[in-house]
């Protein structure tokens, strides 16, 4: 277990520096640097001045070197156009989609085992058949589409605001007021978010419970006198949730993915936006420090959900001692 | 589900190159009188073909349009009325007919889509076939690669390898890269199937009796391999297909994909960001409609028949 966690962390760790080395490396590579656009402002002593300042005239190695030492030591560089930390920066911003990407997940969670339990163990019913088409036609809906439909729907019926993490008046809010405006903020970007996932959840939770209610001890149960919702809901669902906490790794990818989508379509502040911003201003730095981040998130997500498999399933720990 | 998924693609590619064809207008033609013009609905009277009701301007300032029901139109197909545009699904920002975009957008977006899913396919079988045959330092190298490729989120792959590129670009150009792009982020998908069937049917009793009659390696792949992964191609065609048609309406959308002139369902959804604009014209979403209806489609051809298992 031990020599399989410690593969795992340095997978991680050379995941994390391929992916910004990678991005940085391409982003130098791209035509025109962050002066680009001061260019025609600035005349060209003073943008050659600019340059060095941000060291932008040195060799690509040496950039490259100076900004690999300081990442190892968790230290990213300062934004060339935010002129921050690129440390700060993304905090502010990962938290945001950290707020974002856990809504989704919760929400998905709770729409869909519960209607894939119920949908996947018993017989042909009308309630079951109106889940199913329900569920196809969610699954249906990739978060572009769904965040553009939830916003035509919030900004026809005025039931929600549209747009942003908060309204943008809220400057002086108390903490309390503040938590509120953020819960009318957050369903759209994150039911978006949610909708196709939780339709993946109750496909597979419907499958797995199915299969899971014709095994012979949730009989047995049923024998020894337990209700049907019972020897369900106690006995076959833990068996048929392996398949179903294995999704969940897979998820991570596409809740990275929508995220963006819907950051950019709901104006949501998050890491999504902040690198698109950054690839588009050429800002060398806060690229390489958000494809880092995000390689982190993604490496620590698949963690999660594969120790989240030990945990409910021991045939995984066995197999994977080595 | 082999030939529904076949009978699928080959349908969507027939769209996409038909529907200019059906457009009733060019792509390009603005109406500047009829900018935001609501859909005008057919009306259908007695036997004859459904005839519309011509918009006039209520309201300049509101953009208020009303249809005159005492004057009769055809439908675009049949007949013109010179100055009176039809606009089955409405007008956009610039009067420029909705339906005649959705469908020059199709060959854009669908186009790609099968452009990309085709050179994904044909890479990925390759590169999987390569790897499954020959083995060793190879088959480590290649998929270790395709490997890497597959955990990474693919729209943030697709959004570095485009905004590294120049931005401004002919639309044939941006074609072409955007295609190439999605091709190698695309592939790993087929490779890593074609592969494995490789690896399994590479010793079967077939190939050994195509090698014992003196089958090179290129003879049993094209002839007896490749034949053998069709079923996984088919399937992971149809799904690389919508995957495909949504990053390119997503990188049209944040304007790393085609410029605006150019009817795609991306640069078409892009207007439809605009919040205020899509609340007072919800015609605007039409392509996110065609979109989900693609989607839905490959759902339904995927999804297994669950009854029977």
């Amino acid at each position: 277990m031990g020599r399989y966690l410690l593969r795992r962390l340095g997978f991680a760790l050379l995941l994390v520096l391929t992916v910004s080395s990678a991005s940085l490396l391409l982003t130098h590579l791209a035509p025109g640097d962050v002066t680009t656009e001061q260019a025609l402002l600035l005349d060209p002593a003073a943008l050659a001045r600019r340059r060095a300042e941000l060291g932008l005239d040195r060799p690509l190695a040496v950039q490259y070197l100076a900004w690999l030492s300081g990442a190892v030591r968790l230290d990213f560089g300062r934004s060339l156009l935010y002129a921050r930390p690129v440390n700060t920066l993304i905090g502010e911003r990962a938290l945001n989609t950290a707020v974002l990407a856990i809504a989704a997940l919760v929400l998905a969670t709770v729409i869909g085992l519960p209607l894939g339990v119920y949908s996947g163990s018993g017989a042909r019913s009308l309630g079951r058949a109106a889940v199913r088409v329900a569920s196809i036609l969610a699954l249906s809906v990739p978060p572009l589409i769904g965040s553009l439909a939830l916003v035509f729907l919030a900004a026809r019926t005025g039931w929600l605001p549209v747009g942003g993490m908060t309204s943008s008046g809220g400057v002086d809010l108390t903490w309390s007021q503040w938590l509120a405006d953020l819960a009318r903020h957050l369903p759209i970007p994150a039911l978006a978010l949610a909708l196709p996932l939780a339709a993946t959840l109750e496909r597979l939770q419907s499958q797995a419970i199915a299969r899971a209610v014709r095994e012979p001890f949730v009989t047995a149960s049923r024998a020894r006198g337990l209700g049907r919702a019972e020897a369900v809901v106690r006995h076959a669902w833990p068996v048929s949730l392996r398949p179903v906490l294995g999704l969940y790794g897979v998820m991570i990818g596409s809740l990275f993915s929508g995220s963006f989508v819907v950051e950019v379509v709901t104006s949501w502040p998050g890491l999504g936006r902040l690198m698109y911003d950054a690839l588009k201003a050429r800002d060398l730095y806060l690229v390489a420090g958000c494809a880092a981040s995000g390689a982190f998130f993604l490496a620590a997500g698949t963690w999660f959900a594969d120790a989240l498999l030990a945990v409910a399933d021991p045939r995984v720990r066995s197999q994977e001692a080595p | 589900m082999t030939r529904r998924a076949a009978l699928f693609v080959l349908a969507l590619a027939a769209l996409s190159l038909a529907a200019p064809l059906m457009a009733p207008y060019d792509a390009g033609l603005g109406f500047r009188d009829f900018l935001h013009a609501p859909p005008m609905r057919p009306h259908f009277q007695g036997v004859g073909a459904p005839v519309v009701h011509p918009l006039v301007l209520a309201d300049r300032l509101e953009q208020r349009f009303e249809a005159d029901s005492t004057r009769n139109m055809p439908l675009p197909w049949l007949g013109r009325v010179a100055g009176q545009p039809v606009f089955l699904l409405g007008a956009d920002n610039f009067g420029r007919d909705v339906l005649s975009r959705l469908l020059y957008g199709a060959r854009t977006s669908v186009g790609l889509a099968l452009f990309a899913t085709l050179g994904a396919v044909v890479i990925g079988t390759f590169a999987g076939a390569w790897a499954g045959l020959r083995g060793g330092w190879v088959d480590d190298v290649i998929m270790r690669f395709a490997d890497f490729v597959l955990i990474l989120p693919v729209i943030y792959v697709v959004l570095v390898l485009r905004s590294v590129l120049p931005l401004v670009l002919p639309p044939a150009t941006v074609f072409l890269l955007v295609a190439g792009i999605f091709v190698a982020v695309g592939w790993p998908f087929v490779a890593k199937g074609v592969r494995a069937i490789v690896a399994a049917e590479r010793d079967r009793e077939y190939v050994q009796a195509a090698r014992s009659l003196g089958a090179g390696p290129g003879r049993i792949l094209v002839h007896h391999l490749i034949p053998a992964c069709s079923g996984h191609l088919v399937v992971q065609a149809t799904l690389l297909l919508p995957g495909f048609i949504l990053a390119e309406a997503t990188l049209s959308f944040v304007g790393l994909g085609f410029p605006d002139p150019v009817a795609s369902w991306g640069t078409m959804l892009a207007e439809a960001g605009n919040y205020n604009a899509v609340a007072r014209f919800p015609w605007t979403l039409a392509p996110a409609v065609a979109i989900f209806a693609i989607v839905l489609a490959t759902n339904l051809i995927a999804s297994p028949d669950e009854d029977r298992s």
